[in-house]
């Protein structure tokens, strides 16, 4: 497939700030792609740029090919879902989704047709006489929706399109944007802070902090292997483990972890320029299970006492204190019937498994 | 505060169907004043003229304040945006009354104006046309109200989510296109208020038309204060006045229901 996005040593200065510093990135046709970072990171620039609302400083953008080098926001193939939504108050709902197909030259009728059509692809059938101004929160974000899609847009651009909805809003909003960009095949681009928005929703994912991107990846390469431990410690949850390493074979590098004890890893779980002297390894809530009595262990175990919980209904998490070691350390477990739910200060044991170490690159 | 305003209104209405005996008011119902108002072609006249002034006064103040409210509004700093305001508002320093002598003093025919004008060369003598006619009466009225007018399209200007203008970019339109789209009809009731703030004023001015109006330029508010004091013809200034708030109040009700249909 070919890029239909592509960024190249893209900077942006506001006055003495650096806002984008040296962004690489290529999208491709048909893709989800996300923009995930705390906000100030730039990912709202790098939205607006490729938009056509900030021209860059420095650095090429090619949209399917194209310069966009003084091409104007209006005369761009590009469409935007703005976090206020920018539904036009004065207009009714039909005319806000028919707002940019004047320029199509297509009749009155035509026009009309095209606007419910894109009303009904997000759930808004018969909403075309309405005044904008009554709608809520979900419904204007359809409606901005259709506006968008409704010109049939090379890249869709979303900036935080969700995070004024409501959280079962928000979530159902979720899948109908991926079904949505399953139906109509265009690319995605997705601006959020919500690491776990961009998990479910996006093929790939870029993680920016400070103007530039950290990682770039899918979403199952960039939990389990987070490049540094910032992303680590970004996306999901993140035990740190101070680490120190002991020794290095063809096939694998041991290391003393801090209350695990002895643990080799495989070579080929390094990252590419992991430091050889890492000091920190993470490890995720759910690569650490309690042994319940009874149980039998079936990966390397540790002593431990419970500390503190929090009880999620379907899950919960514990807070242990591993033997020997003062870090607090997160479990995640699963509640099932059969299984008590531990109190403060008690002891147990804990099961890891060596391939669910993460060692970073930096 | 009732008391004070429907008192001087009742009386004033009540005035409208009486008759002037000589030295005493007759005080029989009559709808003789408002016949005379109607078939005299010189009330008839002065109060087209009124309406015809007023509503030049606010096609020019309004047409304008708007560029002058955009600037503000979209091309200052918002640092500055305060200052700017002051600014606008710095005519109102001086009286009403003192603004309308210096236009006397600028349009006159050895005035600024003119002796600018001869000295620059531009013109061989003195343009008349700009001092004691309607011409004069609109120059004046439209500076003092300017401000007044800049002001609520400002608000409305304000008020627009810029967002909005972005989105109108984002759908493909152009500067131009975006502003007759998206920002003008935005700005609207802010819009019609500036015009009725002007209107309803302007149309019962008195002391414009009087220093800078000349014969033709007098409007009805200086024919009700002649019936009043030099014709000593009370009910027939009265019923003036009663016209005068009536022709206000129907034009400024149309444009209060064209607001509502903006502000929809």
């Amino acid at each position: 497939m070919s890029s239909i996005i592509s960024l190249s040593g893209i900077h942006k200065y506001y006055g003495d700030y650096h806002a984008l510093r040296g962004i690489d990135l290529e999208i491709k046709q048909g893709e989800f792609f996300s923009l995930l970072g705390p906000s100030g990171c730039g990912k709202t620039t790098l939205l607006r740029v490729i938009a056509g609302f900030e021209d860059v400083s420095e650095g090429v953008l090619l949209l399917d090919g194209a310069n966009m080098a003084r091409v104007p926001a209006n005369k761009r193939p590009t469409n935007m879902v703005f976090q206020s939504y920018a539904i036009f108050p004065h207009l009714t709902v039909g005319q806000n989704v028919a707002f940019g197909l004047r320029k199509k030259g297509l009749s009155k009728a035509d026009m009309a047709a095209a606007a419910d059509e894109a009303l009904t692809m997000v759930g808004l059938a018969g909403y075309g006489s309405r005044a904008a101004h009554a709608l809520s929160g979900g419904q204007r974000q359809r409606v901005a929706l259709a506006r968008a899609l409704v010109l049939k847009p090379k890249v869709l651009l979303l900036d935080e399109p969700l995070s004024a909805l409501d959280k079962k809003m928000r979530e159902q909003m979720q899948s109908e944007l991926r079904r949505l960009q399953r139906q109509v095949g265009i690319t995605f681009i997705l601006v959020t802070h919500d690491q776990e928005e961009a998990l479910i929703m996006s093929d790939r994912i870029a993680v920016m902090f400070e103007g530039e991107i950290a990682q770039m990846a899918s979403p199952q390469e960039l939990y389990r292997r987070p490049a540094t431990r910032r992303v680590g410690e970004f996306i999901g949850v993140m035990n740190f483990l101070e680490a120190k390493q002991t020794g290095t074979t063809e096939k694998a590098v041991s290391f003393d972890v801090e209350g695990l004890g002895n643990a080799e890893i495989s070579v080929d779980q390094l990252p590419e320029g992991a430091r050889a002297t890492a000091d920190v390894v993470g490890l995720r809530p759910e690569a650490l299970s309690i042994l319940f009595e009874g149980q039998n262990p079936t990966g390397r175990v540790a002593d431990a006492t419970v500390q503190d919980l929090a009880y999620y209904g379907d899950m919960t998490y514990y807070e242990v204190t591993l033997e020997g070691s003062s870090t607090p350390v997160t479990i995640s477990m699963k509640n099932l019937i059969s299984r008590p739910v531990l109190e403060r200060g008690t002891k147990t044991r804990v099961q890891w498994d060596e391939r669910s170490l993460v060692i970073f690159a930096a | 505060m009732l008391l004070l305003l429907a008192v001087p209104l009742a009386t004033i209405f009540a005035f409208s169907f009486w008759t002037q005996d000589f030295l005493n008011i007759d005080h029989t119902f009559t709808l003789k004043n408002y016949q005379e108002a109607f078939s005299d072609p010189i009330y008839r006249a002065i109060m087209l003229r009124s309406v015809t002034i007023a509503g030049a006064v606010t096609v020019v103040t309004v047409v304008l304040a708007f560029p002058i409210a955009y600037f503000v509004s979209f091309h200052v700093r918002p640092e500055r945006k305060a200052f700017w305001v002051f600014l606008i508002t710095i005519p109102f320093w001086t009286s009403y009354l003192l603004r309308a002598f210096l236009w006397k003093v600028i349009l006159g025919f050895n005035g600024v104006l003119n002796s600018g004008l001869l000295w620059l060369g531009l013109i061989d003598e003195p343009l008349t046309f700009i001092l004691y006619n309607s011409n004069a009466v609109v120059i004046t009225l439209a500076h003092a109200f300017a401000p007044f007018t800049i002001l609520p399209i400002y608000v409305a200007l304000e008020k627009i989510d810029r967002s909005l203008l972005e989105a109108s970019q984002d759908l493909g339109e152009g500067t131009v296109r975006t502003f007759f789209r998206v920002t003008l009809p935005l700005a609207m009731p802010g819009v019609i208020a500036a015009t009725l703030i002007v209107f309803i004023p302007t149309i019962g001015d008195y002391v414009t038309p009087r220093l800078v109006g000349g014969p033709d330029g007098l409007m009805i508010a200086n024919m009700i204060q002649t019936q009043f004091l030099k014709l000593n013809n009370a009910p027939m200034g009265a019923a003036l006045s009663v016209l005068a708030m009536t022709a206000v109040t129907l034009i400024s009700l149309v444009f209060l229901f064209a607001n509502r249909r903006f502000l929809k």
